[in-house]
């Protein structure tokens, strides 16, 4: 396995040596990025500061970003769904092209991408950030229409307005019931953070309302920290149904929001199925994903393993002990830019070192934290032992509250800095 | 005490093919592990699954310690005639228990 990933990577050195020359005489190479979301447009803006010379188009259909991170919040009437969306006119105005059009089709031979508009554009480098696409076929019953009924709001949008729109409109003492995917799925914390902040709402505006939280694992981020949040502001409201206490949901019946596991079925006021997800489709198409549909990578330039020259960050990639966070495709598409400009250069991309944390809102002002510090260590990213931690399980000196000012203000400044 | 979950239909049609599912909470310790002093932790596995209707064996399973933690089992059978269905578990350090379901075959 070693033997054959530095057969790869030095098929690769040796493979760009002249296209290096040609990059140079034309400029210093072109860089293809698609889909603009915290990894492509950090690594697009990234390049472009780096390596001015560089050709950077960021392939994105949305004129508007709408980010994952703190739409739990727009669920408990936190904020609203437009404090979520970001513009790329400061991506814009870094230098990077911004090709309003979907990607339809890489020529992995040909080192072009075939747009939906029916522009082709040709790459030295590509880099790809599809983020997910849900597998409509895992569980039978959720399909796009049944997202209509019983939304996943997995995807920041229309859907986490719709979700909302649900519970304002149940009746107190509905039951909520969430369906929660075995790993791995974008935001390890995110079902729990938004479990806690929709019990945070309802416990204000139907406190006779329960949520049932149904688990096809049975340990998850942060565990005590939210177990222990729940018991303290929320008693009796959040229960929480284990993978080995039959909580892997099977099928789902969108007409009478009914969610069915292996030993009994829930009838639901409002449901939320997150499903199993896998890589954006476009990765597929490209070659890069595998049997399990994330994409294997090399941990220094997180150049795929099946197609050398095609780089893939954020949630679309296997990225060994890394979660699929913003925070972490934010830190590698600074490390991806920074390598693509060395070896576009005919140099070797050094070891990087990466840091992540997440950061979970139980309650308004009650934040919670996991932070950890990856290297490439055999191959894989992994997390370097005793870097990182999580925060205490006992708080005191308002903590909590000054760790949930802290997640706000990495919002703030990850968004600025991405998008600003 | 053992945490049981089973599933079979309450009722069913002569001659019917019905699924059984049974999950256990068990640690299925496979005797292979260090615990954090160093010493190996002693095997804590589920040797046996037995289930009967009406005291005729309809299904059993011999396990080993690859199967993981909390195993989930899942059978067919024939729908014969009302009865109990008992399904058993036993193993290492002891470990026997027991859970039955009614069955009304019309």
């Amino acid at each position: 396995m070693s033997t054959r990933r530095h057969f790869l990577k030095l098929g690769a050195a040796a493979a760009m040596a002249p296209a290096v020359v040609s990059a140079q005489g034309a400029g210093a190479g072109r860089v293809v990025v698609i889909g603009g979301g915290f990894a492509g447009a950090t690594a697009a803006r990234t390049l472009k500061t780096l390596e001015p010379k560089l050709t950077v188009t960021l392939v994105e259909p949305n004129p508007v970003y709408t980010s994952c991170p703190f739409s739990n919040s727009v669920l408990a009437n936190l904020r609203e769904i437009e404090q979520q969306q970001f513009r790329y006119d400061g991506v814009k105005r870094a230098g990077v092209t911004v090709a309003e059009t979907s990607a339809t089709a890489v020529d992995v031979d040909a080192k072009a991408v075939t747009l939906a508009d029916g522009n082709r554009l040709s790459y030295d480098r590509l880099v790809m950030s599809p983020g997910i696409d849900f597998n409509w076929t895992a569980i039978p019953g959720y399909d796009e229409a049944a997202a209509q009924k019983m939304p996943h709001a997995w995807k920041a949008g229309a859907q986490t307005v719709l979700l909302r729109q649900q519970l304002q409109s149940m009746q107190d003492g509905g039951l909520v019931v969430m369906s929660v995917p075995a790993n791995p799925f974008r935001c390890p914390p995110g079902p729990y953070e938004r479990a806690s902040l929709i019990a945070y709402w309802l416990k204000i505006w139907k406190p006779k309302s329960k949520l049932l939280l149904l688990d096809a694992k049975d340990a998850f981020s942060k565990q005590r920290l939210f177990q222990n949040g729940w018991a303290e502001l929320y008693p009796g409201m959040i229960e929480w149904v284990p993978l080995s206490q039959g909580g892997k949901v099977t099928s789902v019946d969108p007409a009478t929001l009914t969610l069915v596991t292996e030993f009994g079925s829930h009838k639901a006021a409002v449901a939320n199925v997150i499903p199993p997800q896998r890589a954006g489709a476009i990765a597929a198409q490209a070659g890069v994903a595998d049997r399990t549909g994330w994409c294997p990578i090399e941990p220094v330039a997180f150049e795929s393993t099946l197609r050398p020259g095609i780089h893939v960050l954020g949630d679309a990639a296997i990225m060994g002990g890394m979660p699929k966070s913003a925070f972490a495709a934010n830190a590698q598409a600074k490390v991806c830019a920074a390598a693509i400009v060395e070896l576009l250069a005919g140099r070797k991309a050094p070891d990087p070192i990466l840091i992540n944390t997440c950061y979970s809102l139980v309650a308004a002002d009650y934040g919670i934290s996991i932070a950890g510090v990856y290297r490439p260590t055999n191959g894989q990213l992994a997390d370097i032992p005793g870097a990182g931690g999580v925060s205490p399980l006992e708080a005191v000196g308002g903590l909590r509250g000054q760790e949930a000012l802290y997640a706000s203000s990495w919002f703030r400044t990850i968004t600025a800095e991405v998008y600003g | 005490m053992a945490n049981i979950l089973v599933n079979a239909p309450k009722t069913a049609k002569r001659g019917d093919v019905v699924e059984i599912k049974a999950l256990i909470m068990h640690p299925m310790e496979t005797g292979f592990r260090p615990g954090p002093n160093g010493q190996i932790i002693p095997r804590n596995i589920i040797e046996h699954f037995t289930a009967t209707w009406n005291d005729a064996e309809i299904f059993a399973i011999e396990m080993s310690p690859a199967i993981s933690a909390n195993p989930f089992i899942s059978f067919f059978a024939v729908a014969t005639e009302s009865g109990k269905i008992r399904l058993r578990w036993t193993g290492d350090q002891g470990f026997a228990v027991e859970e039955q379901v009614a069955i009304t075959v019309e």
